[in-house]
């Protein structure tokens, strides 16, 4: 394992690389020693609920904030004491902050003046920008008098002319509506997949950051908690906090009451005696009080009476929430009550249960996940 | 809408007639054709006007005016631009304090300023001219300049600023490119009530000016001769038509720097 990480980190080029990064305001101290490599064309995303110290991360890697402790390094150099105006960096903010005198041209323009180009030059690089953002014919619109998905679109022009190795995006959708979300969801990606330009975007939205991230630095209290891929991150997370911070996850108490060396028997909750594979229980977890969880969409509901599961359960419909494409069941398990929730996609004339129904669900073993 | 008072609206009419109507008397007389300030009102005359055409004294004191107020203007002005900055963005020891100081001429009786200043000047062997005049201007201009800016500065989301260093421009860069764009209208209305204040101001330029009067010590001078009175009539209406004037325009400017930086 060890010899395979080497041979990764030689392989991919890193673009960003952080050394025990440590930030404190005051008496509080926000990053608490951060290590990190971003590999070039890298879609990263830094996750978090606010106050985790994700944007005070970002902010060093910009140049805004100097860490107490430690060195970042961008592109093989280090930036320790250069400034954000020197740094191969450039950045969208959370309040995108246009320039509210200028207008949509000059806004974009505004770091490229300084590479004295002719004027020519400078309309044609300006113009080719805003098309790229589907702003084009935009370049006289005054600033104010843009909504705010086209402020957003003025503050990614403005930072991608100048051709930056990062992109830093500071929770740059928050502000949007749920569809133009969506929508520049896509429009981000397809951006950063055009450019091949690192893209490292700060959100506190887990859904933004699974659909849109290469992998994702999931953190909480100034550290990171856990650094995978989306589906790693997802189906594997490492603890009980990251389970729940990301997605739906159901959680019931554990008991071991047998291992050996290849596995390790759990009594569940309500479930009975489990056996699991004896690597997914992190070593420093205590056997007796261990945290099971499974995702709603790992159980199913049994419809028809000819279907089989390897385990199955009846219960009584206590809650339905129904999102159109997906229903979530509220159950409460067998012998216990401890209340579920389970998933089910509403397939073409898939029955909805009702409040009160009866229904059978299934589940298989493989779907449970031992949780720190 | 609630019907007001009877109190309410006899008291408002009659704080308005305090307020206001002895400054009406200015017009009233300045066109009145006759010498003495009194009624009844004997015809209308533009004779009080025309005279202050051939006063030399007049026009010489309101050049100096207007050079003390321009000048005390734009340098308080610029004091108020890094007093403003520094107390909205910057933390230093000292500061509460030090805005403290800056402030209290607001709240100092001028004539102890206009004393203690004369005091110091005459002390340290300095000869009373407009200059001197200016010195005192300043230090009571300064923080009327400090609070128009300091809210301008401080309202710029600062994420404008730090968007133009990632941009690669420096620290001056940004400041001549972004902030003072943005606090312009508020430097505009800072120069014009800086302006309005000094050529308004008496007491402080009664203890400071040499041989060199400025316009309202000319004024008072002129008081000792019942016979000028309808002039120094005339010239408090046009006083007062200028005050009126720069002051509609110092709102406006006043207002453009708010909508500005609420834009932000």
């Amino acid at each position: 394992m060890a010899s395979k990480n080497m041979m990764n980190e030689q392989m991919v080029e890193q673009m960003v690389e952080l050394s025990n990064i440590r930030k404190s305001f005051g008496k509080l101290e926000v990053v608490k020693g951060i290590d990190l490599n971003i590999a070039k064309g890298e879609f990263f995303s830094l996750l978090g609920p606010s106050g985790c110290g994700k944007t005070t991360l970002l902010r060093m890697i910009a140049g805004l904030e100097v860490p107490d402790d430690g060195a970042v390094v961008i592109n093989q150099q280090s930036m320790n004491g250069v400034d954000a105006n020197q740094r191969p960096t450039n950045m969208v903010f959370q309040s995108y902050a246009i320039f509210p005198h200028l207008n949509v041209g000059e806004n974009v323009a505004y770091g490229l003046i300084k590479q004295r180009l002719p004027k020519a030059e400078l309309r044609k690089r300006v113009d080719a920008m805003l098309k790229m953002v589907d702003l084009d014919g935009y370049y006289d619109r005054p600033s104010y008098a843009l909504s705010g998905g086209q402020r957003q679109r003025v503050a990614l022009a403005r930072a991608l002319i100048l051709e930056p190795k990062v992109l830093l995006l500071d929770e740059p959708l928050s502000a949007l509506d749920k569809k133009l979300r969506e929508q520049m969801q896509d429009e981000l990606r397809r951006i950063q997949r055009t450019l091949g330009i690192t893209f490292i975007l700060v959100t506190h939205d887990q859904e933004e950051a699974l659909i849109m991230s290469d992998r994702i630095a999931v953190m909480f209290d100034g550290n990171i908690a856990q650094l995978g891929t989306p589906q790693e991150i997802y189906d594997k997370p490492v603890s009980r906090r990251v389970a729940s911070f990301i997605g739906v996850m159901n959680f019931l108490d554990g008991k071991c009451v047998s291992k050996n060396k290849t596995n390790i028997v759990v009594d569940v909750e309500s479930l009975g005696q489990i056996t699991f594979p004896r690597d997914m229980i992190p070593d420093d977890t205590s056997l007796d009080q261990l945290c099971v969880g499974f995702r709603p969409e790992m159980f199913t509901i049994l419809y028809d009476k000819k279907d089989k599961a390897e385990n199955e359960f009846s219960s009584i419909v206590k809650n339905v929430d129904y999102y159109g494409d997906m229903s979530y069941y509220t159950l409460s398990l067998p012998q216990s009550d401890k209340d579920i929730m389970v998933s089910m996609r509403n397939t073409s004339g898939r029955y909805v249960y009702d409040l009160g129904e009866a229904i059978r669900v299934g589940w298989r073993s493989s779907s449970l996940l031992v949780l720190n | 809408m609630k019907k007001p008072s009877v109190f309410l609206f006899t008291f408002v009419i009659i704080y308005l007639v305090f307020l206001y109507a002895p400054i009406m008397l200015l017009p009233i007389f300045a066109f009145n054709d006759s010498s003495i300030i009194a009624f009844p009102l004997s015809g209308f005359t533009l004779e009080w006007f025309v005279g202050l055409m051939s006063e030399n004294t007049l026009h010489r004191a309101l050049k100096n005016s207007l050079i003390i107020a321009v000048t005390a203007a734009v340098i308080s002005t610029c004091f108020g631009i890094l007093t403003a900055r520094a107390m909205a963005r910057h933390d230093f020891i000292g500061k509460r304090p030090s805005f403290g100081l800056i402030m209290a001429p607001l709240f100092l009786p001028e004539i102890i300023i206009g004393v203690a200043l004369l005091i110091v000047l005459i002390q340290l062997g300095v000869s009373l001219n407009i200059w001197t005049v200016i010195l005192g201007h300043i230090l009571i201009c300064t923080p009327f300049s400090v609070s128009i800016l300091y809210s301008a500065f401080n309202n710029m989301d600062r994420s404008i600023e730090e968007a133009s260093l990632d941009l690669g421009e420096t620290r001056f860069g940004t400041f001549r490119r972004v902030i003072f764009p943005l606090v312009k209208p508020g430097v505009i209305a800072s120069i014009l009530i800086c302006f309005t204040i000094s050529l308004d101001e008496f007491v402080i330029a009664f203890f400071l000016t040499g041989v060199e009067p400025t316009l309202p010590v000319y004024i008072w001078a002129q008081l000792r001769f019942p016979s000028k009175l309808p002039s120094i009539m005339a010239l408090g209406f046009i006083l007062l038509l200028l005050s009126l004037v720069l002051l509609a325009v110092f709102e406006y400017y006043r207002r453009k720097s708010e909508k500005l930086i609420g834009k932000s």
